[in-house]
């Protein structure tokens, strides 16, 4: 078996079914903590808009803090728009997706995916290289933040080599690829990349407790 | 062809101008990376060298091989050098049969002992020797004798070379490759199912120039031919850079001839020279054609899914598989949520207590 047999089926499978099991055992844990009935009397009754509010606050920056967190907040989406349009409109990636969901979608061309992608790489490290020497990221951060990155970080250093054909045979460059992208979703569910899943749901059910409360948030 | 008779010699008298030999002598130093000033020596070498001794064995194999080379177009200078080695016995060429063919083959094993050049096709069967067998001899016995006595061997063909289709699950043979049997003597291998024919000339073209093999890849390939992989060297690589794909056989892309990614094409992970030498005197290749490579050059090339996956689609296992991956995850979600509950209820009640 070649690394890349391994890295395209054994290696795929194993890990995504760590990957499933992972992430479906958070989500029903998360889950079950809200099965909990609130017996308070509340102040408003539409907590749907209250959680979609708390949604588009979050995800803006508050005006007091504007300047001192824009360069977080331009960084930030920029590396998570460049991320996305590299992971889910680059062709070899829909077929991939397509072989594992049974449907796809139409790509973007490779150019321009390669120059997402090498934002997003340029991006990254920036902010890694941030987060280990601004003092105060570096206080609040912990080996997870630094897992998570890195383990992000490889797939896309090695995708970009493999796409461009440097470095190596393409079979091994792609092989490393898939195989750096099975160590992401290994990690996925048990580190702080889980947020790709969490965020969202928790910034409404935060919006909707909140709203509850009578709290502008 | 006289055995004293120089290659030069046999050439002209075969009506090859002096100018169509040296554009010969060009391309195959090209191909196989030479300085431009190696051209020279090339055309010395190949003008002045006496026919080389070969010994052809066709084993567990479908002939193609043989067809490949021997009847893929008009006579050429490619094909007048193969004409111009001594072939001294080829089971599926020759005239004689039976034990007076060997006896043919045992001579020219003693006359040129150390010298020869062994060609072989086919896999070896090694499950049951009785599998193929050639006036009794089995393959196995016949091929470790006749690459004991020789200079090199070439494994022309995939089935030679890595045990190709023979060797395919389930094997039912135990086919092997050539170098599964043979140590201890220098192998070339020329897969391809079947090889290109200028590639084993060029082979036999640096024997005849350098008396040496030529440089190796990692799969015992010669390197100025297998160097590099099919994409990078495709017409159509411009198509998948821009990300223009054929979905299915006849659709508009497909009579644009843009990229057959998508279709499955093997081009990426193949090498080969097929994007370059090209098939039926450098009229098309399977690309070229409409169709994806099948990656027949490479090892297992037949029981690496099918033809027309993507190289990207993973093999990911059934759809039950990651049910009962998220299902385990429930359950454990579940209890650790109850749990957690208990947890609680027990630390409230001792606190209150």
């Amino acid at each position: 078996m070649t690394l890349l047999e391994f890295a395209s089926g054994p290696g795929l499978q194993w890990a995504l079914w760590i990957f499933v099991f992972g992430v479906v055992w958070r989500l029903i844990g998360a889950l079950f903590l809200l099965a909990r009935k609130d017996l308070s009397k509340p102040r408003r009754h539409n907590s749907v808009a209250a959680g979609l509010g708390a949604i588009w606050s979050r995800s803006t920056p508050a005006h007091a803090f504007e300047k001192r967190i824009l360069f977080q907040h331009v960084t930030g989406y920029a590396w998570h728009f460049a991320l996305f349009i590299s992971v889910l409109f680059f062709a070899p990636h829909i077929l991939f997706f397509e072989s594992v969901l049974g449907f796809g979608w139409p790509h973007l061309p490779n150019t321009i995916v390669m120059v997402t992608a090498i934002i997003a790489t340029a991006v990254l490290i920036t902010l890694l290289i941030r987060r280990a020497t601004h003092p105060v990221q570096r206080f609040i951060s912990n080996a997870d933040d630094y897992i998570s990155i890195v383990v992000v970080l490889i797939p896309l250093v090695t995708g970009i080599l493999a796409f461009a054909h440097v470095g190596g045979r393409y079979e091994t460059l792609l092989a490393l690829h898939l195989l750096s992208v099975e160590v992401m979703l290994i990690w996925f569910p048990f580190g702080k990349l889980m947020h790709a899943i969490m965020t969202m749901p928790a910034r409404y059910q935060a919006g909707t407790a909140f709203g509850r409360r009578g709290v502008k948030a | 062809m006289r055995k004293d008779q120089t290659l030069g010699e046999y050439l002209q008298s075969q009506g090859v101008s002096r100018r169509g030999f040296l554009k010969f002598c060009s391309a195959t130093a090209s191909l196989m990376a030479l300085p431009p000033s190696a051209v020279a020596q090339v055309a010395e070498a190949l003008a002045t060298a006496r026919r080389p001794s070969v010994i052809w064995l066709s084993f567990q194999e479908c002939t193609g091989c043989t067809e490949s080379l021997t009847r893929s177009h008009a006579p050429t200078v490619e094909s007048l050098i193969f004409d111009a080695i001594s072939l001294d016995y080829h089971h599926t060429l020759q005239a004689a049969s039976g034990h007076g063919a060997e006896a043919a083959r045992e001579a020219a094993m003693e006359e040129n002992e150390g010298e020869y050049i062994l060609v072989v096709d086919g896999s070896i069967p090694v499950g049951n020797k009785a599998y193929s067998t050639i006036a009794g001899i089995s393959n196995y016995d016949m091929l470790v004798e006749a690459a004991s006595k020789a200079f090199a061997i070439v494994a022309v063909g995939t089935c030679a070379a890595f045990g190709g289709i023979p060797h395919a699950n389930p094997n039912p043979t135990g086919a092997v490759s050539v170098s599964d049997i043979v140590t201890g003597k220098p192998i070339i291998n020329v897969s391809g199912c079947p090889p290109i024919p200028v590639v084993i000339t060029g082979v036999l073209a640096h024997f005849l120039t350098f008396g040496t093999i030529p440089e190796l890849d990692a799969q015992g390939r010669p390197a100025a031919f297998f160097g590099q992989n099919i994409h990078d060297r495709c017409y159509r690589r411009p198509f998948y850079e821009r990300g223009q794909f054929a979905e299915t056989f006849d659709d508009e892309g497909a009579r644009k001839g843009w990229c057959l990614y998508k279709l499955g094409c093997k081009g990426p992970t193949t090498y080969n020279a097929c994007a370059t030498l090209k098939w039926n005197a450098g009229t098309s290749f399977p690309i070229q054609s409409g169709h994806g490579c099948i990656g027949c050059s490479e090892p297992n090339f037949w029981d690496k899914g099918s033809f027309y996956n993507p190289i990207s689609a993973g093999m990911w296992g059934s759809r039950d598989a990651l049910l009962g991956a998220a299902a385990a995850g429930a359950a454990l979600g579940v209890g650790s949520a109850i749990a957690a509950r208990a947890r609680k209820k027990k630390a409230q009640a001792a606190e209150e207590a």
